[in-house]
């Protein structure tokens, strides 16, 4: 009887220790989004998200400019990143063996421990440098340097979980690899490879460093990729190192809206790339 | 490509060697099967039975490392001559394995057609009726008739490896090799498949490989034992198990070893 009081007591003070390592591993997440929530969301309003900046000593006035620019420079970056991330991971998973495979994955974890403002360096110098201005192009360059190792190595880790036998038997009824890679192996882990992109997009999307001297920042609406734009983290930056409180408030608003940007596209990708059966059960 | 007397086999080996690397799994094996019977492969495990199987559809080479000496003679086609596509060989010669692979996001139909999608020759309306033919041959059409465009994965494991074996003779392959089949699924499926086994000889060569020394011995019309890579014995399934000739065989169907 007491062995077994013992072995009770020693259980239930295992699962305490973990609840309490459970607490710390999500109390900062909590800790973050409160105080963005209680600080940004007062000054939330349509008018946030249809306006430009007003002039300063004016009150009022919005982030969409920068809303539309994060989306503009990530879309680029995600458009070429993605695509490229995804082929070099499938590469890397179906020739795992070869020379060239360890290199490239050997290159992406370099690349994947680079600190973003080297990436952002680098684009000043190939992009900026050599244009001669700043661009929202060399904005999306450097973020898109970040994403590619990241999508490739999540795509290649997903790759290896899709069971031999079901690559076996496509191949068995008569498909050529790349038919059966694209198919059945790639539409088998998708899901997963479609949060790990995700996953780039929302870090990348918060990235501060390789826009300062890329994209520059700008106080308009623009499209136009050849020129400065403005981005949600370059707004959070200028606002919260300015001199002004209703700048601070700005920039406390600011980052809860790049916060919901993230969580909105998070949401969209999901449904878009939805298990049709189990979801509609 | 010249049919000789040979061609009278649906399948047949002349000394063939399968390895992986420096590993000989099979060592020549020189095999006569007759179509439109039922072959067993049995043996312990690792007798190189499943590697054999592998060699006739040329699912073996797609292993890293793996290389093949000797012939495997399709209804007296070399199957490993220059001027053979592997891709149109498996549609010739189907395969199911030991684990039901349905496809997953694929419905059950989906399924079924998945091995026709190769095949330009073929309508919309000749697949689905080529669905239905395949769902009612391996015995699954009942079943599966009022929920085509489920998800496959719903079904139980018996179902899920009678759904591989209508994908697999969708494409009306003229071999069927099964690995075994029935090694994941209760009794009841097994008994299901092994009389689906039975009927689809009428119109298929099959190769099951199978360490069920009672299977063979209920579904086979002959028996191949495998030892060590080697081909020990092979006959008519009652003498195989009545009456072996080699030491080695009557210790393995009396159940002395493996």
């Amino acid at each position: 009887m007491d062995r077994r009081r013992a072995r009770r007591l020693k259980s239930d003070a295992m699962v305490a220790l973990m609840g309490v390592a459970v607490l710390l591993a999500v109390l900062p997440l909590f800790l973050i989004l409160g105080s963005l929530v209680l600080r940004g969301a007062e000054s939330l309003s349509l008018s946030f998200f249809i306006n430009r900046p007003a002039p300063v000593g004016e009150t009022g006035g919005g982030v969409a400019h920068a809303i539309l620019g994060t989306l503009v420079i990530v879309g680029v970056a995600s458009l070429v990143a993605v695509p490229v991330g995804i082929a070099a991971g499938i590469y890397a998973s179906e020739y795992r063996g070869t020379l060239m495979a360890k290199v490239t994955r050997f290159v992406a974890d370099v690349l994947n421990g680079t600190p973003s403002i080297v990436v952002g360096i680098l684009a000043w110098t190939w992009v900026v440098a050599v244009q001669g201005h700043f661009s929202a192009a060399a904005g999306s360059i450097a973020l898109g340097f970040l994403m590619v190792p990241m999508v490739m190595r999540t795509t290649e880790e997903l790759i290896a979980l899709v069971p031999t036998e079901l690559r076996e038997a496509a191949l068995a009824l008569g498909y050529s690899r790349g038919r059966t890679t694209l198919v059945v192996v790639l539409r088998t882990a998708l899901p997963g490879i479609v949060t790990g992109a995700l996953l780039a997009v929302a870090r990348v999307s918060g990235e501060t460093a390789p826009l300062l001297f890329t994209a520059l920042g700008s106080e308009y609406f623009s499209l136009d990729i050849d020129r400065p734009m403005a981005a949600l983290p370059l707004v959070v930056y200028k606002y919260a190192t300015g001199p002004y409180p209703a700048w601070h408030q700005l920039a406390w608003t600011a980052s809860l809206v790049l916060i919901l940007v993230v969580l909105v596209l998070g949401i969209a990708a999901r449904l878009a790339t939805r298990d049709r059966f189990r979801d509609s059960r | 490509m010249i049919p000789d007397s040979a061609s009278a086999s649906a399948i047949r080996t002349e000394r063939l060697t399968a390895a992986y690397g420096e590993l000989r799994a099979v060592y020549e094996v020189s095999l006569d099967l007759e179509p439109h019977r039922v072959h067993a492969l049995i043996g312990p495990s690792g007798c190189g039975k499943s590697t054999f199987l592998r060699t006739l559809n040329r699912l073996h080479e797609m292993t890293p490392g793996a290389w093949v000496k000797g012939q495997v003679l399709l209804h007296g086609e070399d199957v490993y001559a220059s001027d053979v596509s592997p891709m149109r060989l498996r549609r010739r010669v189907g395969m199911v394995f030991q684990k039901p692979t349905p496809f997953p996001f694929y419905s059950i139909a989906q399924n079924v057609s998945a091995g026709l999608v190769t095949d330009r020759g073929l309508s919309k309306a000749d697949v689905t009726n080529r669905v239905e033919e395949s769902l009612r041959r391996a015995a699954l059409w009942d079943e599966v008739k009022d929920r085509l465009g489920a998800d496959a994965r719903g079904l139980s494991g018996g179902q899920q490896q009678r759904l591989c074996i209508a994908r697999t003779i969708a494409p009306r392959p003229e071999v069927v090799l099964l690995d075994e089949p029935t090694a994941s699924l209760d009794p009841q499926g097994t008994q299901r498949i092994e009389e689906l086994v039975f009927d689809l000889k009428r119109e298929f060569t099959i190769i099951i490989v199978t360490h069920n020394m009672q299977q063979a011995a209920r579904v086979a019309d002959t028996t191949s034992f495998f030892y060590m890579g080697a081909m020990v014995e092979h006959a008519e399934t009652k003498r195989l198990f009545t009456a072996p000739v080699d030491s080695r065989t009557e210790a393995y169907v009396t159940g002395r070893f493996g």
